[in-house]
């Protein structure tokens, strides 16, 4: 394998991510992939590849790469003031990087999870259907874990030749409001919950704890009182999935939590919202809104039809 | 035949539920539904998650909307036949018991007052029910152990079981398949590498399949060995 980029610094925590490891579950295997799927979408429209290629995720603090091949980039998500020798790249844009550059990337001062992609994608194996690293089984991305100094990743060639033109550009998501409103569907076991105890998580705000991580948010807040006990036999846990913990606190599961679990979900994050809490940071906060199914399917087919705007804008400009 | 219920699980899953216990019944009902998915897909399902007692399925929204995949779940769940034939194969799972490789069988033996030869007759000489996978990929959730057998979980977990690791805990058995920390007392282990993400199989068995295992003795334990790391030498890459 060439090597296309070497890892300086790996920042915080830098992984291998793509749209996710599909067909697994049911083996015990969690589909990882992406936490905030939008911006490593936009990401790769913006240098041409397909939606859910694979890129770098980096957390909290970025790392420092030295390009060893020239191709062309895009960055989206958080904003970690990515610098090419020094000096600002743009972020929600296409950009080139020549043989020798260095990319270093910040500590983010908004949002939580920057992507990173590469024009033609990373020469890594496909294991199991996909490039994602899934962490707990060392499976994926390179060698099954986060990167580290050193490492060498390269690039794939991408189908046709790629201009760094400045008009390959999208708008910035905003991370920074003090409070995120996630929209949520009701159950599937609210069932469980009294309903002063469900009055109580519509109506409140929680802070994202020090142990938010791939696998979920735990959530520090009022307590969200049960009829009883919130043990249940195990059953699966979809993406965004808020169990209520014996001790009343809430955890929201996401990309890479257990496929399957024994506590009670009082409602599901919707799928469009999932990248605004996967950019939340620790200490911040969201507060929950109940919608229907079919809101949440409008705003799943209206993040589905504007990517697909932006690639057609950028197909007819260019 | 167990009635479902079905619920959202946001807008891109639904689940089925059949009850809110651990039963074969139960659990027959989930595989059968999850069967029919595999042999007749519906267009728009992505994937599946069977657990004891309901069935997960992520669909694509785009696809499918969540009222009329319920009502062709609901119609499907209500085709099964009661009693629907066994379909799940038999895995054989060899086992070393005892000694170095289970160095609980000796207390599993005296919590239950028997000797550690019948403890091996009674966890080898049955098949049982894969309810379902999770906690770890391949970790397999068996039915039906000799309740003789059951013994409490261990005070203070231990920190890694190695994989291959047969273990009881309370009234169930199980297999490490990864190195993990655990709390089951363990009995023994099976030299098959359960997971392999190189296979194509990459665990050698699904929820709805049975497990019987088989006791070997260490010259059976490491010939099988030998053979299950040459092969898996063969498929890795330079």
């Amino acid at each position: 394998m060439s090597s296309g980029l070497i890892v300086r610094r790996p920042g915080l925590l830098c992984s291998v991510q793509d749209s996710g490891r599909i067909g697994y579950q049911s083996l015990g295997i969690a589909s990882s992939g992406a936490l905030d799927l939008r911006s490593l979408a936009i990401a790769n429209i913006l240098v041409g590849n397909s939606d859910g290629e694979a890129g770098l995720e980096a957390c909290l603090v970025g790392p420092e790469l030295e390009i060893e091949v020239g191709n062309v980039l895009a960055i989206a998500g958080a904003d970690m003031e990515p610098k090419r020798n020094g000096e600002a790249v743009p972020q929600y844009a296409a950009f080139a990087v020549e043989p020798g550059d260095v990319l270093a990337f910040g500590a983010a001062v908004s949002g939580c999870r920057a992507y990173i992609a590469f024009a033609g994608g990373l020469d890594l194996p496909i294991v199991m259907g996909s490039r994602s690293t899934n962490l707990k089984c060392g499976l994926g991305g390179l060698e099954g874990r986060a990167l580290k100094a050193g490492d060498s990743i390269g690039f794939r060639v991408p189908l046709a030749p790629l201009d760094p033109d400045p008009r390959r550009r999208d708008s910035r998501e905003d991370f920074s409001a003090p409070l995120a409103a996630l929209r949520v569907v009701a159950g599937p076991q609210d069932e469980y919950f009294t309903q002063h105890g469900i009055e109580a998580f519509y109506g409140a705000e929680y802070r994202l704890t020090e142990r938010s991580d791939r696998m979920g948010c735990v959530l520090e807040g009022p307590v969200v009182e049960a009829r009883g006990k919130t043990d249940i036999v195990s059953d699966g846990i979809p993406l965004g999935a808020i169990q209520i913990t014996s001790g009343g606190r809430p955890i929201v599961m996401l990309a890479d939590r257990q496929t399957t679990g024994g506590y009670a979900k009082i409602a599901t994050v919707i799928s469009a919202d999932i990248p605004l809490l996967a950019q939340r940071r620790p200490g911040e906060k969201v507060a929950f809104k109940k919608v229907s199914i079919e809101a949440a399917r409008r705003a799943a087919l209206n993040d589905i039809a504007q990517r697909a705007a932006l690639r057609r804008k950028l197909e007819l400009r260019l | 035949m167990p009635k479902a219920a079905f619920r959202p699980a946001g807008d891109r899953a639904i689940v089925a539920s059949f009850g809110d216990e651990i039963s074969e019944e139960l659990n027959v009902a989930v595989m059968a539904l999850d069967r029919s998915l595999a042999e007749n897909p519906i267009e728009g399902v992505i994937e599946t998650v069977p657990t004891y007692r309901s069935l997960l399925v992520y669909y694509d929204p785009a696809k499918l909307r969540n009222r009329s995949l319920a009502r062709e779940l609901d119609r499907r769940s209500r085709l099964v036949p009661t009693g629907a034939a066994r379909v799940g194969r038999t895995i054989e799972i060899p086992v070393r018991y005892g000694g170095a490789y289970g160095e609980d069988l000796g207390d599993v033996a005296l919590h239950c007052g028997l000797s550690e030869a019948e403890v091996i007759e009674r966890h080898s000489g049955r098949e049982y029910r894969i309810y379902m996978l999770g906690f770890l990929p391949g970790f397999a959730y068996l039915g039906n152990m000799d309740l003789s057998l059951a013994t409490p979980r261990m005070g203070t977990p231990r920190q890694a079981i190695p994989a291959g690791s047969v273990g009881i805990g309370g009234e169930q058995t199980g297999i490490y398949p990864l190195v993990s920390p655990g709390g089951w007392r363990i009995i023994g282990r099976t030299p098959l590498r359960l997971y392999d993400p190189r296979r194509e199989e990459p665990i050698p068995y699904r929820p709805g399949d049975f497990i019987r295992f088989r006791s070997v003795g260490d010259d059976e334990f490491e010939a099988i060995k030998a053979r299950v790391d040459s092969e898996s030498n063969e498929g890795a890459s330079p």
